[in-house]
């Protein structure tokens, strides 16, 4: 049983969302849906599982935090201890005001950076991988869904057909991703 | 239409009673002469207060340095004992200063709150205006209030504001060279200045904001657009102004050029958090239905990034004075962390440490109950900031939170209260004639 791909196009978001809307109503599974932008709300219309991102990125914040006390009591107070502002008093608790800044940045920083690698990992995306979008300008202002299914099209085709959609295609072949 | 329900009316008169008769005690326990102050003191010296060495180094660190210079002859403990009576001898006012502040700044930070909204032309918040507006209600009899405890001040009834004190000032050069600013004739007229301008701005945008809701055009809307961002200009100019004149002047040896917007960022926290409170309460009686968890949400985003931006600010002035280490501006830091470690270190806990842990979870921001629970406690917090801006300067060590205190709270906040579900009443909940009211309606975040 061959596999078929079907592409309907829009170009307009609020379109898009009501098209989607619709044909998961219609209890039709949507493989991939590929916006030139994050569309508002496109993530609870597809009824995606909700990210863990957010989790991963406060668990590296933290790490940033220990990791800049860590890094200041090294640096600052017993490797080469110093007179931090006029008072020597080579205790880490005493002069943790002046590190305070030096915490906040790292914890930014790995929680920003760690997010966006665990990101790309997560995704599988790395620098030179090549485009995966079935047609260019959805990077541009076209907004694409992307439907695998077996059988007959008739049904799809013509429940897409009620929607506001701009053009319909159709592939018989997983990999004749043609634009 | 709202209407003032028995059981706010009841509370409210309650908290007034009981938080009248706590001032009231406060004032008649107070000393009356050096000689009282000295038992009063005598009598506790050896459980709640700190050694004489403490108090030998905060005199000196203190305005009565001069003071205690010029007459050194008599011998330290004389001036040692007056100093302490006139510390006692303030502990109501400035209980009473403290709490009457506060509660007008929680109205001043709404307003300024609403003017933003205005002049960005929000889309989120106009189903909230009538909140808003209410809680600005209270702007003219809080400021009132203020004004007249002002007044009171330059009557020399009490010492909360020491460069009022031709005495003092007559020791003291560093108060010498300030008193073109600090003279109590100008003082007060730069009070009158700043209360009309705020409230003109109040009592217009009100205006403006009910007409919209009776016209066709949006000609009322246009004028409050331009009449807020207007005020915002003048806001940020006297808000800055005022925190210099009636919260850093009672330390008047001391200054700190981000003052202002450190006392913004307090009362703007707490303004915001009084919203979302007041629009809690309402929806749990059956109004607002149209204010849903998206306009929550919203909310307690501001709650909590403003709580960060309070602690960025408390931080920033901390740590520049605290790495300096210049004596005269590092005293301020000092009679904080000696004499009041709790509230002051504590105060970090309920507004920085407690929010940001809370409100940091975005499904959190939905849940009312956190919320309420988070916004009591930055209030909570944020009445403790403002005592630790005025209390060191007026009652030095002798500090403490009793029943003038309490009693402060409860007289204020029923007032409070009483006022702004009084202003409540008087327009419809939902602004529905302005032209962003529909899309308020139907914002999602």
């Amino acid at each position: 049983m061959a596999e078929k791909i079907l592409h309907a196009v829009y170009d307009d978001d609020d379109k898009l969302l009501a098209a989607v809307k619709k044909i998961k109503e219609a209890d039709i599974d949507i493989e991939e849906v590929y916006t030139p932008f994050p569309v508002h709300g496109l993530d609870k219309v597809m009824g995606l599982k909700e990210t863990r991102l957010a989790i991963t990125a406060f668990m590296y914040g933290c790490i940033g935090f220990c990791f800049a006390i860590w890094m200041m009591n090294y640096i600052m107070i017993l490797d080469w201890p110093q007179n931090i502002g006029g008072k020597p008093s080579f205790s880490f608790i005493e002069n943790m005001p002046s590190f305070v800044p030096i915490m906040f940045e790292l914890t930014v920083f790995f929680a920003a950076h760690l997010m966006v690698i665990t990101f790309y990992l997560r995704s599988k995306l790395w620098p030179f991988k090549e485009a995966e979008n079935p047609m260019p300008s959805t990077t541009d202002d076209k907004f694409l869904i992307e439907i695998k299914f077996d059988g007959s099209e008739k049904q799809i085709k013509k429940l897409i057909n009620e929607t506001d959609v701009l053009e319909i295609k159709l592939h018989s072949k997983k990999n004749d991703n043609d634009k | 239409m709202y209407t003032l329900t028995k059981n706010i009316k009841i509370l409210s008169s309650l908290m007034m009673v009981s938080g009248f008769i706590a001032l009231a005690y406060g004032f008649y326990s107070a000393p009356h002469s050096v000689e009282e102050a000295k038992e009063m003191v005598s009598s506790q010296a050896h459980d709640n207060y700190g050694s004489d060495d403490e108090k030998d180094y905060y005199d000196k660190s203190t305005l009565n340095e001069n003071k205690n210079k010029s007459d050194h002859g008599e011998g330290h403990q004389m001036s040692h004992d007056e100093h302490v009576y006139h510390q006692l001898s303030n502990r109501p006012w400035s209980a009473l200063y403290v709490s009457a502040l506060f509660f007008f700044l929680i109205s001043l930070g709404t307003l300024a709150f609403y003017a933003i909204q205005r002049a960005s032309q929000a889309g989120w918040s106009p189903i909230l205006f009538r909140v808003m507006e209410g809680i600005t209600g209270y702007l003219l009899p809080g400021s009132i209030i203020v004004f007249v405890i002002l007044i009171l001040c330059t009557m020399h009834l009490n010492h909360v504001f020491v460069w009022m004190d031709p005495d003092v000032v007559a020791h003291d050069k560093i108060i010498q060279a300030k008193s073109g600013y600090l003279d109590s004739k100008f003082f007060l007229a730069r009070a009158i200045f700043y209360i009309l301008g705020w409230n003109l701005y109040r009592f217009f945008s009100r205006k403006f904001s009910i007409a919209q809701d009776k016209s066709d055009g949006i000609s009322n809307h246009i004028k409050n657009f331009k009449l807020s961002a207007g005020f915002l200009a003048f806001f940020i100019v006297t808000e800055s102004m005022m925190s210099w004149d009636w919260i850093m002047s009672i330390d008047p040896h001391w200054f700190s050029t981000l003052f202002g917007w450190y006392v913004f960022a307090s009362m703007f926290v707490s303004g915001i958090t009084t919203i979302a409170l007041v629009t809690i309460y309402l929806k749990s009686q059956g109004y607002l239905k149209k204010v849903n968890d998206n306009h929550m949400h919203d909310l307690a985003k501001f709650m909590f990034g403003v709580s960060v931006f309070w602690a960025y600010l408390w931080f920033s002035q901390f740590m520049l004075i605290w790495y300096a280490n210049i004596p005269e501006e590092v005293v301020y830091f000092v009679a904080r962390i000696q004499d009041y470690s709790l509230p002051f270190w504590g105060m970090l806990v309920t507004n920085l440490i407690f929010p940001f842990l809370v409100l940091m979870n975005s499904d959190y921001k939905r849940v009312n109950w956190l919320i309420v629970m988070t916004g009591i406690v930055i209030l909570f917090g944020h009445y403790l900031d403002f005592y630790n801006m005025i209390m060191p300067g007026t009652v030095g060590d002798q500090w403490y939170i009793g029943i003038p205190e309490i009693g402060g709270i409860l007289f204020f906040g029923g007032l409070f209260i009483y006022v702004v579900f009084n202003t409540l009443t008087e327009a419809s909940l939902e602004p529905s004639g302005d032209p962003l009211f529909k899309e308020s309606e139907k914002f999602v975040y």
